[in-house]
């Protein structure tokens, strides 16, 4: 489904993806570790189209069509989306009426007609019930004065309307109690299909114990310098990232 | 893919929708500004001799008056010669039916939304429609007046209701006010006039729509809106005007009166053509808009939406003379290529317990400025007074400019007055957030914007209110992305 091919970019100049490879196939979920300021969130910006970030080399395909040639919104409509780390507030507009037009815009991509104002409510009910998504926010101005857990559950609950190809969650845990974690990662759990895939973008092996991932990937100084199962990430856990390091070094050098 | 830098440099002007003229026989009096003009202009409307006087004492006013200076741009020269006072489509001096009016007009006003056939009216809204100088068509002017509700063109209330237009026009904007008002109570040729009788609630929306159609001519027109005891009355004015390169003067009066317990709401869709992405042609709109609670308990609100006009120079003001009356201000001015708006309001506690609310939201993109100007007076005997003013600036870009000159003169202690203004910059952030979503960037701007000015936007009554949303998201079309 997504296939990452020696992926360079940076911003301003500064080199922060140094040659990403990675492939990932429909019904599988993708775990990425790594220390701060490894360039995790970089790497999803830059699939997501963020403009600051300047790709001087590689590949990427969704679906087998080129995802850097399109623009941002254009990606989302294909199918692609973003749960951000920090989620932003947009004053005065309707968290509803944000994603009325958002599943519009993207139905409309795909030749389909808007949804009627019965069938949208309809499925917000549906899809707020199964990522228990507390209605009140729904009205609410879009993050608008949300807490942070607040803020990462509705960008679960976005990506339970939009249904998405590819989510990116980059994240989501961190800012998160235990309850709110078990409750965003039942959500994630009950929107895998064997037709979408995930990528979790994660500090800590916690969530993985919920979110249960197929392969796990150690992002190093802007390169995935290790990848495994889950065993991965407990290792991680127990040992740190500096050990990596020479890792990381001894590629730099081939 | 290109930077938000190139997007915003390659700012494109969206067609302005109403820049079409109608061809139609006109009556125009020719260009230049003297007694004659108001001799002339008096006559056309067979005036009695009171109001021709008035007139000419205003112009006496007028010719001692210099420009205004303060506000924050620079005033550009209007040759007062070179404008024609008075245009008219030809025909009969007056309409007593639809069928009498020249299907041409009733065919601009339907391109312009504005469909003046009773059936075709918006449920619950009754328009009077001004064409250059003249009002053409007043419509539920029947249902309206069984409940006693005056609803009618000045013009026809000079004649038909003489005492209520000589005892309160100029009462709250007097003659001598500032220049434009001057020149307006000189020359002004048309407009709408309002009344409610003692504790009648007007059922529907009465509302007015202005069109310059006729090049080189000035729209000076006037609206009186009186609220008798306990009425209430909602009103709101829509304005257009064709493209031309030249500029053109719009220069109106508003003038309401709330006796006590009454309640005027006066709503604005300002939509003058303003002029192209160089700042060639437009509107100068130049207005006085003053209410007055004279008895205790009233309430007046000013809600304005302010999209076109090359300038914008307007301070819709309420003067609190009665005791636990209320002024609201809620606006949302748009600047974008070369337009400047200077416009804000004023509120004059004079009675106890006054209260008074300013919510003004400035967007500016392009090369526009945009400025906020108000003044909060408190007198000596407006005990416990209280204002609450919040001044917001949005920025779409890096070229255009917010400014906000708040005043506030208090002369009574137990006065509380509350100011806050913020600034901010459509995000990047916020924009690429709603692109992930799946939104373009136009419509994520128009997102953005609404959603900044919801607060003024809501007081707008329900069918204008959409109306605003997406006036408000094809003016900044093309101002970013
Ligand atoms: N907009 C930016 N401008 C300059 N440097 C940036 C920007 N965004 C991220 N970086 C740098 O890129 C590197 C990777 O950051 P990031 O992708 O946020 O890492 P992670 O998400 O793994 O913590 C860091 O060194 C960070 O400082
Ligand atoms: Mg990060």
């Amino acid at each position: 489904m997504l296939s990452i091919k020696n992926l360079h970019a940076g911003v301003e100049g500064k080199k922060i993806l140094k040659g990403i490879n990675l492939q990932v196939n429909a019904g599988e979920v993708h775990a990425i570790m790594g220390p701060n300021g490894s360039g995790k969130s970089s790497l999803a910006s830059v699939l997501a189209g963020r403009e600051s970030y300047e790709v001087t080399e590689g590949d990427v395909t969704l679906d087998e069509k080129e995802l850097l040639e399109m623009s941002p919104e254009d990606r989302a409509r294909e199918g692609l989306f973003l749960a951000f780390q920090y989620p932003v507030e947009i004053p005065g507009v309707s968290n509803i009426n944000f994603l009325k037009t958002a599943l519009n815009e993207i139905r409309s991509y795909r030749s389909l007609a808007p949804l009627d104002a019965k069938s949208f409510l309809a499925l917000t009910k549906e899809k707020q019930k199964l990522v228990e998504f507390d209605a009140k926010f729904t009205n609410r101005s879009l993050n608008e004065g949300f807490s942070g857990g607040e803020k990462k559950r509705n960008e679960i609950f976005q990506l339970a309307m939009l249904e998405p190809k590819l989510s990116i969650l980059d994240e989501t845990d961190s800012g998160l109690d235990i309850d709110a974690l078990r409750i965003v990662s039942n959500g994630v759990n009950r929107l895998r299909t064997d037709k979408n895939a995930f990528i979790i973008i994660t500090h800590y092996q916690r969530l993985l114990e919920y979110i249960v991932p197929d392969f796990v990937h150690v992002l190093y100084d802007g390169r995935i310098v290790k990848s495994g199962t889950k065993a991965l990430a407990l290792e991680l856990e127990e040992k740190g990232y500096d050990w990596l390091k020479e890792e990381a070094q001894l590629q730099e050098q081939v | 893919m290109a930077s938000s830098t190139d997007i915003l440099t390659d700012i494109t002007e969206k067609d302005y929708e109403f820049g079409f003229v109608t061809d139609i026989e006109m009556d125009i009096a020719p260009a230049g500004l003297s007694e004659e003009t108001i001799h002339f202009i008096s006559a056309k409307k067979n005036e009695p001799e009171w109001l021709l006087d008035w007139r000419l004492k205003a112009y006496k006013a007028f010719q001692k008056q210099s420009m205004p200076h303060w506000q924050n741009f620079e005033m550009p020269d209007i040759d007062f010669q070179k404008i024609s006072y008075y245009a008219a489509p030809k025909q009969k001096k007056q309409y007593n039916s639809l069928d009498e009016v020249d299907p041409e007009l009733i065919a601009t006003f339907e391109k312009l939304g504005i469909p003046l056939s009773e059936q075709k009216t918006l449920a619950g809204v009754a328009v009077d429609a001004v064409f250059d100088s003249v009002s053409v068509a007043t419509t539920y002017k029947g249902k309206l007046k069984e409940l006693g509700i005056i609803f009618c063109s000045f013009s026809e209330a000079v004649q038909e209701h003489p005492e209520l237009v000589r005892k309160y026009a100029g009462s709250v904007v007097p003659h001598s006010d500032n220049i434009f008002a001057s020149l307006n109570a000189a020359v002004f040729s048309d407009g709408s006039f309002v009344y409610i009788p003692k504790g009648v609630r007007c059922p529907m929306e009465l509302s007015t729509y202005f069109r310059i159609n006729t090049e080189n001519t000035g729209q000076f027109e006037r609206t009186l809106i009186i609220a008798d005891e306990g009425a209430y009355v909602s009103y709101l004015e829509g304005c257009t005007a064709p493209r031309r390169d030249e500029n053109q003067l719009h220069a109106a009066v508003v003038e309401l009166i709330a006796m006590e317990n009454a309640e005027i709401k006066y709503s604005t869709v300002q939509n003058w053509y303003p002029g192209d992405k160089d700042g060639k042609g437009g509107i100068y709109n130049f207005v006085t808009k003053r209410g007055i609670c004279k008895g205790d308990n009233a309430k007046i609100s000013w809600t304005q939406v302010e999209t076109g006009s090359a300038i914008t120079w307007k301070y819709p003001s309420v003067i609190l003379q009665g005791d636990n009356s209320e002024g609201e201000f809620y606006s949302v001015a748009v600047t974008k290529n070369k337009q400047i708006a200077d416009t804000g309001t004023k509120m004059h506690h004079i009675g106890a317990n006054t209260r008074s609310r300013i919510i003004s939201k400035g967007i500016s993109a392009g090369h526009g400025q945009n400025s906020y100007r108000g003044l909060v007076q408190v007198g000596s005997n407006a005990k416990n007074a209280r204002n609450f003013t919040q001044c917001d600036s949005l920025l779409i870009g890096d070229q255009c400019g917010a400014h906000t000159f708040p005043y506030i003169e208090s002369k009574n202690s137990t006065a509380t007055i509350e100011h806050e203004a913020t600034t901010s910059k459509i995000g990047e952030d916020q924009i690429f957030y709603l692109n992930q979503r799946g939104i373009d960037t136009e419509k994520a701007v128009a997102l953005i914007v609404n959603g900044y000015a919801r607060e003024v936007l809501n007081q707008l009554p329900m069918e204008f209110a959409v109306e605003a949303q997406k006036l408000l998201s094809i003016t900044l079309e093309g101002s970013v992305g």
